[in-house]
């Protein structure tokens, strides 16, 4: 059971640095909203999980906040209009990823008239259970909206036994600025959100943590946390990097670490962002899906670097033009911030739920990456890792592909902050290393799945084939015997032999077709004269397949 | 009389050791050879007799036996240096004789060619093909293990073996495949088409 104070001490993560954090100037205006898109490109899957099924066709027109998808068999998280519009294609667009690949993505025309859909508030929250409000959450399409965006409704529905909520305010990564803003403007609508995340998670504390560097948005939520509700707290972290990943922050505020290959979960916490818990407030109260996020748009290539509401869809490109986006040659746009971020291979990609900021740096600001060069095994990764892991053997066993010994040295602990390769001076950037692994890892362990599911169906067809095979032989088995009973008793009866019968018959047979040969063909033979004529067309016509297969060919060679 | 009480007794334990031995036998029966059960976890499971067994237990019993390890491309060189590590062989280069590694495919029937005649059901060795004769078949893509099997058999040859398209959450981090773009300076509105410059 864990309680905690305003009074009660923090704790420190091991490692961590300082890198400069160059919050302003995007911190220092109220969050602006862009002039709309004209086109928008709605991925249909921006959270991990599986998508959900899409529900409109290409021409129809849809209205903000009308679904796109719902959630389907898979129960995969839904995306929403954005705005109204006409959908013009349904279709692969370039993804929100650092891989660069295109997926399924709505495309939406904007109308320009923003009209919404009806929206159905949920009222009175205390005569609907846990259950349905977290199915209505899941509708919206809520995703956290932090950093992987995972499903908000399954995981408040797989935590149980909660005792502490933290709210996470933290924002550590140099230049993210939206969780700031939003705690300054919209304190009320945050506290709202936490309070409904309480009553779903059954939470006895609620703790709202904010690094120190950002006395405004303390100030902000400070005043508006009422002093009746004790279960309400405030804490101030000190600033130091990765203070806002789920892990270090729960250290910090409670002093417990969260056990490899566990959830936070496990150990009675469960930790939102603050810009969830809006989303969740918005969802609920106004009943509005998540169609907008904010988003910090910054880097000195910005001319205007801001905060801004930022319609999920809108291609990177119009967000930077808006703001004033001077390119450079070879310029780098990255998506999140400067140690975690990725980069984006084209502007066209579309702000996805999970796009807290768009950084255009110019090569000055942040300068690209150098060549690697040789580890000296100096050790700085190691002080500064937040896991407590060995980034320098970590990185030896990723280059070899020893991954076994990758999974021995708790590769999959590693939260891929980006402190090791900041420090390194040797300019190698760890953090690919271990992506790549992970990945390798993840790829194994699927291929590992599959194969011995294709072992189970092919042990299962072997079985069902020798099965058929001894039944057939079993009929053919009981046929004969029945045969030789039937003989047997037939010769115990005196009857006729039924060959000789048959015999006799057909002798017969033949003897009165030759009576009739010249009465009329009958139905039989009709039959199978055209049978013969389709037989004869068929081989036609595979012998003419085969002809154009050949010319074909030859014209290939 | 000492001799008989001496071949009494070694007789006695004998028939107690016996009986042990006998209870033993039939108490703790190992299934089956479970060298065989771990070269079998090792394979692939694709099933495609490219080793020229009919399946992947069979070659996993016949390694056990004592055949070459490298006879199976689907697996490639991974699974051999797996093979030889757990055998204590030599990790050979896969012998050509049985094929060349290849991307992981998945067949595809070109459904409207389909003429329902239920042979590449036959061949399937996972069941993954669904369909009816004088129906259309479709394949069944997460089931499929890519072995070609079904391919020959195909009377209109309607079924093509296409590479596993890399869908992003099963995306390596293989930064080299991304072709570098550079944002033209010149670009005046989002959609402008940025210049493409591949390394």
């Amino acid at each position: 059971m864990i309680e905690l104070t305003t009074t009660s001490p923090l704790h420190a993560f091991p490692g961590g640095i300082h890198p400069p954090e160059r919050k302003a100037p995007a911190n220092s205006t109220p969050t602006r909203r862009l002039p709309l898109a004209d086109k928008l490109y709605v991925s249909l899957r921006q959270h991990s999980g599986p998508a959900a099924e899409l529900c409109v066709s290409v021409g129809e027109t849809v209205k903000k906040g009308q679904a796109l998808s719902k959630p389907g068999v898979d129960n995969g998280l839904p995306v929403h209009a954005p705005t109204s519009g006409v959908i013009t294609a349904i279709t692969d667009h370039p993804l929100n990823h650092p891989s660069g690949l295109t997926g399924p993505t709505v495309c939406i025309d904007v109308d320009h008239r923003d009209e919404w859909v009806q929206r159905e508030p949920l009222d009175n929250l205390s005569a609907l259970s846990r259950r349905e409000i977290l199915n209505y959450l899941q509708t919206m399409g809520i995703a956290g909206l932090g950093g992987a965006g995972f499903p908000t409704a399954r995981k408040i529905a797989g935590a149980q036994g909660i005792d502490v909520l933290i709210i996470n305010g933290v924002e550590c990564e140099p230049y993210i600025a939206a969780d700031d803003r939003l705690m300054r403007e919209q304190a009320q609508g945050i506290l709202r959100g936490c309070e409904i995340l309480q009553e779903l998670t059954a939470a006895k504390q609620v703790v709202i943590a904010i690094e120190d560097n950002k006395p405004e948005a303390i100030a902000a939520m400070t005043a508006a946390l009422s002093a009746d509700n004790s279960t309400f707290i405030l804490r101030v972290i000190p600033t130091r990097y990765p203070s806002g990943g789920e892990k270090q922050l729960i250290q910090v505020l409670t002093g417990l670490q969260v056990p490899a290959n566990q959830l936070p979960a496990d150990i009675g916490v469960l930790v939102h962002n603050v810009g969830t818990a809006f989303a969740i407030a918005k969802a609920i109260d106004a009943g509005e899906p998540l169609l907008e996020r904010v988003v910090t748009v910054t880097g000195e290539t910005v001319a205007e670097p801001c905060t801004a509401w930022v319609p999920i869809g809108t291609p990177v490109g119009h967000v930077l033009q808006s703001c004033g986006f001077q390119a450079e040659p070879q310029q780098r746009v990255i998506i999140g911030g400067p140690m975690m971020g990725y980069t984006i291979p084209s502007l066209d990609v579309p702000v996805t739920k999970t796009t807290n900021c768009i950084l255009a740096p110019s090569a000055k600001e942040l300068r690209p990456a150098d060549e690697e060069m040789a580890c000296i095994r100096c050790g700085a990764c190691e002080q500064v890792c937040p896991a407590s892991l060995l980034p320098q053997q970590l990185q030896w066993l990723a280059k070899a592909k020893d991954y076994d010994g990758l999974k021995q040295h708790h590769l999959a602990d590693c939260i891929e902050c980006g402190a090791c390769a900041y420090v390194c001076p040797s300019e190698i950037p760890l953090v690919y290393y271990y992506r790549q692994a992970k990945a390798q890892i993840r790829e194994q362990l699927i291929e590992q799945q599959k194969s011995e599911i294709a072992r189970q169906r092919f042990e299962a067809r072997q079985a069902r084939l020798e099965r058929e095979k001894e039944e057939r032989l079993e009929k053919h088995r009981k046929a004969a015997e029945a045969r030789k009973a039937a003989q047997a008793a037939r010769a115990e009866s005196n009857e006729d032999d039924p060959v000789q019968a048959a015999l006799a018959r057909v002798k017969a047979r033949k003897a009165a077709q030759e009576a009739n040969a010249d009465a009329p063909a009958t139905d039989d033979k009709k039959d199978q004269v055209a049978a013969a004529v389709a037989r004869a067309k068929a081989r036609k016509a595979e012998r003419e397949a085969a002809a154009q297969q050949a010319e074909k060919n030859g014209e290939d060679s | 009389m000492s001799w008989l009480f001496g071949i009494l007794a070694l007789a006695a334990l004998a028939i107690i050791a016996g009986l042990i031995l006998g209870f033993a036998a039939v108490r703790f029966r190992v299934e089956s050879d479970p060298i065989v059960e771990q070269i079998d976890n090792l394979l692939p499971q694709t099933q495609c007799g490219q080793c020229g067994y009919p399946g992947c237990r069979p070659y996993a019993e016949a390694i056990a036996n004592g055949d070459e390890i490298n006879k199976c491309p689907p697996g490639g060189q991974a699974t051999i240096d797996k093979l030889a590590d757990l055998l204590g062989r030599e990790a050979k280069p896969l012998d050509a004789a049985h094929g060349e590694e290849d991307v992981k495919k998945v067949a595809v029937i070109r459904e409207d060619e389909c003429i329902g005649c239920t042979k590449c059901i036959q061949a399937c060795p996972v069941d993954a093909i669904m369909g009816a004769a004088r129906q259309m078949h479709t394949v069944i893509a997460d089931e499929c293990t890519g072995c070609d099997l079904c391919v020959e058999p195909c009377p209109v040859d309607c079924i093509d073996m296409v590479p596993v398209t890399v869908q992003p959450e099963r995306w390596k981090w293989n930064l080299e495949q991304i072709p570098v773009k550079h944002i033209d300076v010149s670009a005046s509105s989002p959609t402008t088409e940025q210049q493409v410059e591949t390394q």
